[in-house]
């Protein structure tokens, strides 16, 4: 028995999971997407990155990303490390990707502001 | 002297609600931002679960002020950014504005006015924080502001001191940028943010959460170099023999937000002592006609998609505002309620439906929420749950309820 919370919304659940090797019974869940979130979370979990990337520009000098959708949790730092390596030189809008398939996980890096230049 | 019918003084979510709404209105409107750009703390919130309740997503604080920044663009609303309201005085047709940016000193009239001016942190002297002044004492949203906007650390191996949302999200966001977050510390003996910010930015980083614990005093001359922190009792106080000294180069502030009010205090409004926003009635016209308040200036919310929905009311309001008599009752609430907004209604305006925001004041399990005119009971709702981070949306039709000015309006909450 595993208490897990659920981070799908603000309500946070309190999910209780029992995993008996075959099957992963989930209580607690006030919606379905509940039961996704243990499961999920019991086999793989996943979380999606926020964070800044450099820039060359003065007046904007980190760009805020997000992975387009949930990366494995445990490579986070794997993928922080390789974002910390980017330097933004052109402007980009909110939504257009800074790193496509980041280390193979077949996720995007994406924008999630439209740069202010002064160019 | 430039003349408009609505003023809207905020471009955060609320500001831009707001004046969205009043345009849509039929109000010719202008906001003004004292900031360069248009978002307010949004720009600095990069981590997602915004917009859960309004556009069913989960998207990060820039992509949620970049949806209403594009769509006030679009409803060609008038801005003026980078410019400061010095000054707002009433007069018997509305206001005369005063504001200064890089042009000079402008003064503007309005009919209605939209105060969305967001709010605050408390600061360490606000928590009687003892010791030398060291640099390296930050609030959570000083640092978030060093490292989403300037790109810059603001500690290598930090405290956090409570934990509201920020400190939380903060510790988070720290660890993935190599900081080392030796604790967070929680006065209260239960923790003051969200349960998923408790999974996803403590746990998942296996960053301690110490309860009933907090900074007693700070060390260091020219940057910090330790904190000593004590076991408190019920009563907050530090427990003797209790303390211990913590080596860091940071401490990080995340305890508590007050709505911003200064412009509102200089207008006469009336504020209310449990959300430190202005006492409003459904509309959420303040005690001054022609004043409206909302965001986090009305009262701290914690959902974004609130803040936005009571920008919204407000802004269509003002545009709506005409001077005319107010009948005014007042809706009461009993101590299981840490606050209930709007705090009045108007019985000459009551709508179709009013939207009461509220928090209990402790953690309460199994209760119903009951809604009683004079002794009589006219709603009541179960709630599992209730816990004071999480704040709660009701709408009530009063319209129906034959309210009079000598109807008693109280809200109860009866515990099982």
């Amino acid at each position: 028995m595993k208490a897990l919370i659920c981070i799908l919304c603000p309500n946070g659940c309190t999910l209780s999971v029992s995993d008996d090797q075959s099957e992963i019974a989930v209580a607690g869940q006030k919606c379905k997407r509940g039961l996704e979130f243990a499961i999920a979370e019991t086999t793989n979990p996943t979380r999606t990155l926020c964070t800044t990337v450099k820039t060359i520009f003065p007046e904007m000098p980190v760009l805020p990303v997000r992975s387009a959708t949930a990366i494995p949790k445990d490579r986070i730092f794997d993928v922080m490390t390789a974002i910390n390596q980017v330097m933004v030189t052109e402007a980009l809008g909110c939504g257009m990707p800074v790193i496509t398939d980041v280390l193979g996980l077949d996720i995007d890096i994406i924008a999630t502001a439209s740069m202010i230049t002064n160019q | 002297m430039k003349q408009t019918d609505v003023i809207v003084i905020g471009g955060g979510p609320a500001g831009l609600a707001a004046a969205l709404a009043a345009q849509r209105g039929g109000a010719r409107t202008l906001l003004i931002e004292r900031e360069p750009r248009l978002g307010g703390i949004l720009k600095q919130c990069i981590h997602d679960g915004f917009g859960l309740v309004r556009f069913s997503e989960q998207l990060t604080g820039p992509e949620y002020a970049e949806r209403d920044i594009n769509a006030f663009k679009q409803a060609g609303i008038e801005a003026l950014t980078t410019t400061f309201v010095t000054r707002i005085k009433k007069t018997a047709a509305g206001f005369i504005l005063t504001a200064v940016n890089q042009t000079g000193v402008l003064k503007i009239t309005a009919k209605a006015l939209v105060l969305a001016t967001g709010c605050r942190e408390r600061t360490a002297r606000q928590v009687f924080i003892h010791g030398t002044r060291p640099a390296g004492i930050f609030t959570a949203g000083t640092a978030q502001h060093y490292i989403n906007l300037l790109g810059q650390m603001p500690a290598k191996k930090c405290v956090i001191l409570g934990s509201g949302d920020i400190g939380l999200i903060m510790a988070r966001r720290l660890t993935l940028e190599g900081a080392t977050v030796l604790g967070v510390y929680e006065a209260k003996a239960t923790p003051s943010g969200l349960t998923r910010n408790l999974y996803q930015c403590l746990h998942d980083f296996d960053i301690p959460l110490h309860l009933s614990q907090t900074v007693t005093r700070v060390y260091g001359e020219e940057r910090l170099t330790a904190v000593e922190v004590s076991t408190v009792d019920e009563n907050m106080q530090p427990v003797a023999g209790t303390s211990q000294k913590i080596d860091c180069d940071a401490l990080i502030l995340s305890v508590g937000l007050i709505p911003e009010n200064e412009l509102a205090i200089s207008l006469g409004v009336e504020l209310d002592p449990k959300t430190k926003g202005p006492i409003c009635n459904a509309t959420l016209m303040t005690s001054v006609d022609g004043v409206f308040s909302c965001g986090n200036a009305l009262h701290v919310n914690d959902l974004v998609d609130y803040v936005s929905e009571s920008g919204e009311l407000a802004g269509t309001a003002a545009a709506n505002f005409s001077h005319k008599q107010r009948a005014e009752i007042a809706l009461t609430a009993d101590p299981n309620f840490a606050y209930l907004v709007p705090q009045r209604l108007d019985l000459n305006d009551t709508g179709t439906k009013t939207i009461v925001y509220f928090r209990s004041q402790q953690v309460l399990k199994n209760c119903d929420l009951i809604v009683m005119v004079n002794e009589r009971e006219v709603l009541r709702k179960h709630y599992s749950h209730l816990r004071p981070p999480e704040m709660e949306r009701l709408e009530v039709d009063f319209a129906h309820l034959n309210l009079t000015a000598d109807s008693i309006l109280s809200f109860k909450m009866e515990v099982h």
